[in-house]
């Protein structure tokens, strides 16, 4: 059964107010910007964004007054630094206040992991001596280790290099949290830069990132991740952080690049039509070699 | 720029590299340890290994600028891409032997906060948090973070510890069951400052070239120890200048930009 619906479809359906969203899982590639977008155009309130290290589609979602809860390893922009509305939610509770629940990197994918095993928790000596279990209630000190207990996000939002209509996805190179995001995950929303047949997807099953089942929309959205890269199509666009972090600085200035470069566009392909495409389309195509999956 | 001249951040850059023995597993973070990591490899630990903790194990550095440790030339020739917790595992089992953290505010024993500024509740300052830093800190077998040397980053005691050091002195590690060593050195844009074996307080080791001590005591937030014999930094060498020069041709990491 076919699950392909267009990005507004799949946010009006699958990303409700207060919904609890885990976005950006393979850390800087492969960011689902677009699908970020969205969720701010149709003016999503009191989500809880799930995260491992979040590049500044976090702090634009932030900014945008869509979130009330952080529950995340690091929130900024990776090549620049801070999160200029991430800093004015939490020192300044503008747009809103913003309920922060910081983890580390290994302690938010253990938790997504704790959910997609159904464990109460999972004991780990990462995070001992630190301060974090002291301000996060979902990790308890107990017998000199840290008991992670479960964060379960009600959907999953992934951007994969290709995807079939049945949302079974293909997504190579480093994958950050991604698995365990979506194992955890109530729902997962798959976002492909090429659609393609089931006959490519299953001619390579070891490499299919989550099991059908769980996901509940596919969207074909080419370029969705910009300015992330994705391995084999998109170069990271640096200049486009540096921007952001720029006019971010003050809040007048986030909305005007708001305005620019998500509220004043209907889509995606508006979106593109605005960015140097060419110049960040990956050139050089260095395909894997195949694998015989022969069976008699 | 002559090789002769040199920023501050490309000597933090040899400094760093120089802590990295051949053979060894790093994990490697971003930023200046990027470089740093490319230049000990291109030098003189031809058989050092990276870990990057979003998923990827590599030997050779790639061959373009990286701006984050995800850009795609970071993948390619990759010993492995794989999930974070895959990674995490080669930490937790005690396998990294060198791991790099940048700090916001660091303290006498090495605790390092990149969390708050203030009261948690109500920050004067939120920073990014942890990344994979307090993974590191507790895990690795030995730990070196850089930053700008000034009197509100090196403080008396961070106000929030991200990233435990050496808690309160020698023995604090052993004795709340943190796994890894600790931190061995603040490497700064003054100065290297160091740990004694089995931890405890920073002392200076060595001030940069053209620093003098009692800049580096005037810009530190705590009464400093200083070693017996305050050495000089050794300068970067012309190789490893080439080499980094080579990964960041328009020095976006070490402020020649």
């Amino acid at each position: 059964m076919s699950k392909l619906v267009t990005m507004a479809e799949a946010v009006v359906r699958h990303v409700p107010d207060g919904a609890s969203v885990a976005i950006g899982t393979a850390l800087e590639p492969a960011i689902p910007f677009a699908a970020g977008h969205e969720i701010i155009r149709q003016r999503r309130r009191d989500l809880t964004l799930i995260g491992p290290i979040s590049d500044s589609l976090f702090d634009q979602l932030i900014g945008a007054g869509c979130v009330a809860t952080v529950c995340a390893a690091w929130v900024g922009n990776v090549s620049e630094g801070l999160g200029h509305c991430y800093r004015r939610a939490t020192e300044q509770g503008q747009p809103r206040p913003l309920e922060v629940r910081d983890h580390s990197n290994f302690s938010i994918s253990l938790a997504l992991w704790a959910a997609a095993w159904g464990s109460p928790y999972i004991p780990t000596r990462t995070l001992v001596g630190s301060d974090i279990p002291r301000t996060n209630p979902d990790l308890d000190l107990a017998d000199g280790s840290v008991q992670v207990r479960p964060v379960r996000p009600d959907v999953a939002i992934l951007h994969v290099q290709r995807a079939d209509p049945e949302g079974r996805a293909h997504l190579w190179g480093p994958l950050g949290i991604s698995e365990e995001a979506g194992l955890a995950a109530s729902q997962a929303i798959v976002c492909c830069e090429e659609l393609v047949s089931s006959e490519v997807i299953l001619s390579d099953p070891n490499r299919v990132l989550l099991p059908e089942t769980k996901v509940v929309a596919v969207v074909h959205e080419p370029g969705g991740a910009h300015p992330a890269p994705l391995q084999g199509f998109w170069q990271r666009d640096h200049g486009h952080y540096h921007e952001y972090a720029d006019r971010s600085r003050t809040a007048p200035g986030f909305h005007e690049w708001l305005e620019e470069w998500v509220l004043a566009l209907s889509d995606r392909r508006e979106y593109l039509a605005k960015v140097d495409t060419a110049g960040l389309r990956v050139r050089r195509h260095l395909h894997s070699a195949p694998v015989d999956y022969g069976d008699e | 720029m002559a090789t002769s001249e040199y920023t501050a951040q490309e000597l933090m850059v040899a400094v760093a590299a120089r802590e990295i023995r051949d053979g060894e597993l790093v994990f490697v973070g971003m930023r200046l340890p990027i470089l740093a990591y490319g230049v000990a490899r291109g030098t003189h630990a031809p058989h050092a290994r990276a870990l990057y903790e979003l998923g990827l194990m590599r030997d050779r550095p790639p061959a373009g600028f990286l701006g984050t440790m995800g850009d795609p030339p970071n993948v390619t020739g990759a010993l492995w891409a794989t999930r974070m917790s895959n990674v995490m595992a080669l930490l937790a089992q005690g396998e990294v032997d060198l791991g790099f953290i940048g700090g916001a505010e660091v303290d006498r024993f090495g605790n390092l906060n990149t969390s708050y500024i203030g009261d948690p509740e109500r920050p004067a300052t939120k920073l990014p948090g942890s990344g994979g830093g307090a993974d590191i800190a507790i895990m690795a077998k030995r730990w070196v973070t850089l930053m700008s040397h000034e009197r509100r980053r090196l403080v008396e005691r961070v106000a929030y510890v991200t990233s435990p050091g050496h808690g309160n002195g020698a023995g604090w590690r052993v004795r709340n069951g943190l796994a890894g060593g600790g931190p061995v050195a603040i490497v700064t844009t003054l100065a290297v400052l160091r740990f004694p074996e089995g931890g405890g307080e920073a002392y200076l080791a060595s001030v940069h070239p053209g620093v003098a001590v009692e800049e580096v005591l005037q810009r530190t937030g705590w009464e400093l120890r200083v070693a017996d014999r305050v050495s000089v930094t050794p300068q970067p060498t012309p190789e490893e200048l080439a080499q980094m020069r080579r990964l960041d041709p328009d020095g976006f990491w070490t402020g020649r930009r």
